[in-house]
């Protein structure tokens, strides 16, 4: 078995910085806040990482960089092998398209489509053939084990149930990195394990994942823990 | 590696139509702003053309009192109108006899050539002269068949015209320019040679009011001094109200009744002109109302729009992370609000064509509608959305997507 050391890094931060306040962020209030500061930080593919820290410790700043939604405001940032800060907006906008997938803590499902209609807004600003989309999208909400609530409002789903749209959605475009900011914050205990065994499902067939969190028993089911305060990174360990 | 965006116009249309779809009530406010001001404009013009062609109709058949005969005028080959025959002689003795015809007049302008019109007799050719007001000739009751009224004097009678006497009536603006201001002292007009006698002066007419800046006279009178004078062209009538039928069916017929299609009767030019110009102004008014209401339901779409953006403001975020650009935001906002005010326009142009047609049904009225109206409602209310849309639109596409997810 190789070491995942020797693979190229998926994610690559260097001495990557960010700042809010300054003078063109508009509206600073008492002062810039540095939400980052000089963080390295190597993802391989596969990896399964935490990353855990009290609020306002820098976790959602960090998120939003990784998934291309934020820039920098110092440093670089490798995605898959591209420096990702002299990208265009159209050019970041496809890469987040095709290779990150976001779940969120609040799902951030439409209410007016279907849950398949949901899923399949995965594909609107991609590449994927229009003939595979129903196959793939279908696919995917099996995977999560909601084939048979294809036609079903979001409205009348369980929190647990929108979350796992959510992660059909995210997944069904073929996504490198599935990026999650809290993703069990607003489910039960019950719902949450559902959710993480999920995870581990999809990371155990190679997605590598980033899960963002403040809860110590949700950080234990990764593989790599690392712990942000004040803006910087310290690892925490490792399960092997 | 990374996919090309592929988000092409069909993809477009399809968000912005479930954008658009995906809040009934909010879409139902929405298309109402466009919906009424459009209505309210294809309403107010639709009924100001059918009014407008109504009243036109209305003085045509039923309060007509004053019409006009004349040749036929027939396109001739080289695409000028031509008349295909006279009017006889002694058309307006013919017509007087008829049922429903109180007076009537024959006129023709008499060519003047070189002749002047003086007050005086010209013995120097080289003083300055004035255009001469025109000379016209008639024969039979001008006064009646025109509502004349004389400042002074009196109208030349079928005795002038028996003896083909040299009297002249002056309209009031002839008689001020040829410094005739009285018929004290029994002044003349020279008409070219001959001096004609000043028996009236006229205050006005109600129809064919060039009259008023001409000089009048017997038609007898002009048929002698004037060898070129054509037959007159114009027989004006005054007719009693409601006859207008019965009169342009007989007065072809007395006419002419071998063939009376050569005869054509029809209102005098005056009043269809004066009737114009007041549709006119009541059309400007109507379309100015219905500019203001669309004004309104613009800014209404402007508004719901505006507040839909930061109402959806997870959703911009979702579709960023989904791979969205700015320019796919800002184009999927600005395209549903031209949806929206398409839609608005559409109903209310058929709204409003529903009500003209029933209000017209009502009235026994003829709806008189320019489709370019109704169809183009589509298009203006789509641009009325367009711009409404422009700015929410550019504001979605400002929005940071990382601010937009934070909730
Ligand atoms: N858009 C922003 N403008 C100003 N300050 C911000 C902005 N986003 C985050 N911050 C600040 O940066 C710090 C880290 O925020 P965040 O990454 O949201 O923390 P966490 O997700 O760990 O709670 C906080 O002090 C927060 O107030
Ligand atoms: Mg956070």
């Amino acid at each position: 078995m190789t070491t995942t050391a020797e693979v190229a890094p998926v994610i690559e931060l260097r001495g990557v910085s960010r700042r809010f306040g300054s003078a063109q962020e508009g509206q600073p209030q008492g002062g810039p806040v540095t939400a980052l500061s000089e963080v390295d930080l190597t993802i391989r593919p596969g990896d399964h990482l935490a990353i855990t820290g009290s609020s306002g410790a820098g976790k959602s700043t960090m998120l939003n960089i990784l998934g291309l939604l934020d820039r920098p405001s110092a440093g670089e940032y490798y995605f898959d092998g591209v420096a990702t800060s002299s990208l265009r907006d159209r050019r970041r906008s496809a890469l987040r398209g095709s290779s990150i997938g976001f779940v969120f803590q609040s799902f951030h499902l439409l209410p007016g489509r279907s849950v398949l209609g949901n899923v399949l807004l995965a594909f609107v600003y991609g590449s994927v053939p229009r003939s595979e989309r129903l196959r793939r999208a279908s696919e995917a909400l099996d995977r999560v084990g909601l084939s048979h609530r294809l036609a079903f409002s979001p409205a009348t789903l369980s929190g647990g149930e929108r979350q796992r749209v959510a992660i059909a959605r995210s997944v069904c475009g073929g996504a490198k990195v599935l990026l999650a900011d809290e993703p069990t914050g607003n489910l039960d205990r019950v719902n949450a394990d559902a959710i993480l065994t999920l995870f581990d499902e999809l990371n155990a067939d190679g997605l590598t994942l980033v899960v963002i969190t403040h809860d110590a028993a949700v950080a234990e089911r990764a593989r790599r823990r690392i712990g942000l305060a004040d803006g910087k990174l310290t690892e925490l360990g490792a399960t092997p | 590696m990374t996919g090309r965006t592929r988000f092409g116009p069909t993809a477009l249309i399809g968000e912005a139509l479930e954008g658009v779809g995906s809040k009934p009530s909010r879409l139902l406010i929405t298309v109402l702003g466009t919906m009424v001001g459009i209505g309210a404009l294809v309403l107010t013009i639709g009924l100001g053309q059918t009014a407008g062609g109504q009243l036109t109709a209305h003085f045509d058949s039923v309060a007509a009192t004053h019409v006009e005969a004349a040749p036929t005028s027939v396109k001739g080959a080289d695409g000028d109108g031509h008349a295909s025959s006279a009017l006889p002689r002694d058309a307006a003795a013919r017509a007087s006899a008829l049922a429903g015809v109180d007076a009537s007049v024959l006129l023709g302008e008499v060519p003047l050539g070189d002749s002047t019109v003086t007050a005086v007799p010209v013995h120097d050719p080289s003083s300055p002269t004035l255009t001469p007001p025109p000379v016209w000739a008639a024969d039979g009751d001008l006064l009646g068949a025109l509502d004349g009224r004389l400042a002074e004097g009196r109208f030349f009678d079928g005795g002038h015209q028996q003896r083909a006497d040299r009297v002249a009536v002056l309209g009031k603006e002839a008689a001020d320019k040829l410094g005739i201001h009285s018929l004290a002292g029994g002044p003349s007009v020279f008409i070219g040679s001959h001096a004609y006698s000043v028996i009236g002066i006229l205050e006005s007419v109600d129809t064919r009011r060039e009259l008023q800046s001409a000089a009048i006279v017997p038609l007898a009178a002009a048929e002698r001094d004037f060898p070129d004078l054509p037959p007159p062209g114009i027989l004006a009538l005054k007719i009693a109200v409601g006859a207008t039928d019965l009169v342009s069916h007989q007065v072809p017929i007395a006419l002419d009744s071998a063939e009376p299609q050569n005869i054509t009767v029809a209102a005098s030019p005056t009043t269809t002109a004066l009737e114009g110009g007041v549709r006119n102004d009541l059309d400007a008014v109507f379309v100015l109302i219905g500019v203001i209401t669309l004004l309104a339901g613009g800014l209404g779409i402007a508004n719901v729009t505006l507040l839909g953006v930061s109402e959806r403001t997870g959703e911009i975020g979702l579709r960023r992370a989904l791979g969205a650009t700015r320019p796919q935001i800002a184009a999927q906002f600005a395209l549903e609000s031209l949806i929206t005010g398409a839609l608005g326009g559409t109903i209310g142009a058929a709204v409003g064509v529903a009500v003209v047609v029933a209000v017209s049904a009502a009235s026994g009225w003829t709806p008189v509608l320019d489709l370019a109206l109704a169809l183009g409602s589509t298009l203006l209310g789509g641009l009325v959305g367009l711009a409404a849309g422009a700015y929410p639109a550019l504001k979605a596409a400002r929005t940071e997507p990382a601010d937009a997810l934070r909730s």
